[in-house]
């Protein structure tokens, strides 16, 4: 049972069996107008599971004749994505996990900042949530490092959206102070719009990606706490200006804080995985007072 | 950006409405968009047109008011309006801005029959 939506009201997640919101006509791209008429299993890749998203809207027409009037409505076009969000929030709370949101472009190094990241936290636990339009890759190298992760497939979808992050959560076993990943879909625009639930997001950035980023995408690291510039082994081969880029960050995001990292030779990972740690205590705490 | 996603949204609310109030067209469905919440207007027009069909909002006017982009400026402490994301602050010509408002994204009202 969907603790959060109700939807489908027998459905579990396993190892080796997923939940398919594929061909059963309901999208999770912010209308959330769905029928669960039909879950069914499909076939999961590798230990895990993943979770397909990704079909248009339901074909719905509405009966009912009425006069000529005006509805207020003022709602936020993303009320509902927002409510699972929220519910989320308040799961992660009583849990006393500490969520982070991973967003970024295609490339920049999310999955192997991840790995590495895993194998430096050793004893803490944690899980991980995939976000990618296909295949379970990320997942497959994530349950490579020991770590339980479930992929979810959004299909068409350019992001994650909270009522997914909602479903992956039950598959995972979320135990107090854990760190929860969430690598959302490469993509610097519409994951900066879906909260999550997530207690920050963080943007990771690459050297070879241009200084000049942040001023293009503004809205991702605007929402960003955190900007990781990883990769920053290769900044002496390609004429980059590592000051520049957190003069830009800054320039969108007064308050964002900056780390620089290279994932592949670890250089600064010791402050990324002490600003995880920092975050997670002040989480327990707070879930214990 | 996700333009689409956002029209599929609203014909959620649409049909949640629709339930709720028994119409069945809407005429004009009214938006609040704010500067900084990155819909790209035509765009968000064409994909209303093409997800609305089949649903009681199929064929209905969409109207967009624009909400202005605020923000605090961490130099004097002070919230304004503000045109573009980069703009310096009015007051004191400060670059360090932090949004505080322009991401609305809101159905403000539907005229229904």
């Amino acid at each position: 049972m969907c603790t959060v939506c109700g939807c489908g009201g027998n459905v579990t997640f396993e190892a080796g069996h997923g939940h398919a919101h594929g061909a059963d006509g309901h999208s999770h791209h912010g209308s959330f107008s769905h029928g669960h008429a039909g879950h069914r299993p499909h076939t999961a890749q590798g230990a895990g599971h993943a979770h397909h998203h990704g079909l248009g809207p339901a074909g719905v027409s509405v009966p009912g004749m009425s006069q000529e009037r005006l509805i207020e409505v003022e709602t936020d076009i993303l009320a509902k994505n927002n409510i699972y969000a929220m519910a989320n929030r308040h799961r992660l709370r009583a849990l006393g996990v500490h969520a982070v949101n991973l967003v970024s472009s295609p490339g920049s190094g999310k999955t192997t900042l991840l790995c590495k990241t895993i194998s430096l936290l050793a004893d803490a636990p944690l899980a991980v949530i995939e976000g990618d339009q296909q295949t379970s890759n990320d997942a497959d190298r994530i349950r490579a490092t020991g770590a339980p992760a479930v992929q979810i497939n959004t299909g068409k979808g350019c992001h994650l959206d909270a009522h997914m992050v909602g479903h992956a959560m039950e598959d995972l076993p979320l135990v107090a102070g854990a760190h929860l990943f969430i690598e959302n879909v490469g993509n610097l625009v519409c994951p900066a719009a879906f909260d999550l639930g997530e207690d920050a997001k963080v943007a990771i950035l690459s050297v070879t990606e241009g200084e000049d980023k942040p001023l293009k995408y503004p809205d991702m690291f605007t929402a960003a706490r955190l900007a990781i510039l990883n990769k920053v082994d290769l900044a002496p081969h390609c004429d980059v200006d590592l000051d520049l880029y957190e003069a830009n960050l800054r320039r969108v995001n007064p308050l964002i804080e900056v780390l620089r990292v290279s994932a592949r030779t670890g250089e600064g990972m010791e402050s990324w995985v002490k600003w995880l740690s920092a975050r997670r205590t002040a989480k327990m705490l707070g879930a214990r007072g | 950006m996700h333009e689409m996603s956002l029209c599929e949204g609203i014909r959620g609310i649409v049909e949640d409405q629709a339930r709720r109030h028994g119409f069945a067209a809407v005429k004009v469905l009214r938006l609040e968009i704010g500067r900084f919440a990155g819909v790209e207007k035509a765009a968000l027009g064409f994909a209303f047109d093409v997800v609305m069909r089949g649903s009681a909002a199929e064929g209905a006017r969409l109207e967009i008011l624009d909400l202005p982009g605020r923000a605090l400026c961490y130099d004097c402490g002070e919230e304004a309006v503000i045109e573009d994301r980069f703009d310096p602050c009015p007051l004191c010509g400060g670059g360090r801005l932090m949004p505080v408002g322009g991401d609305e994204m809101r159905i403000k009202d539907m005229e229904v029959q």
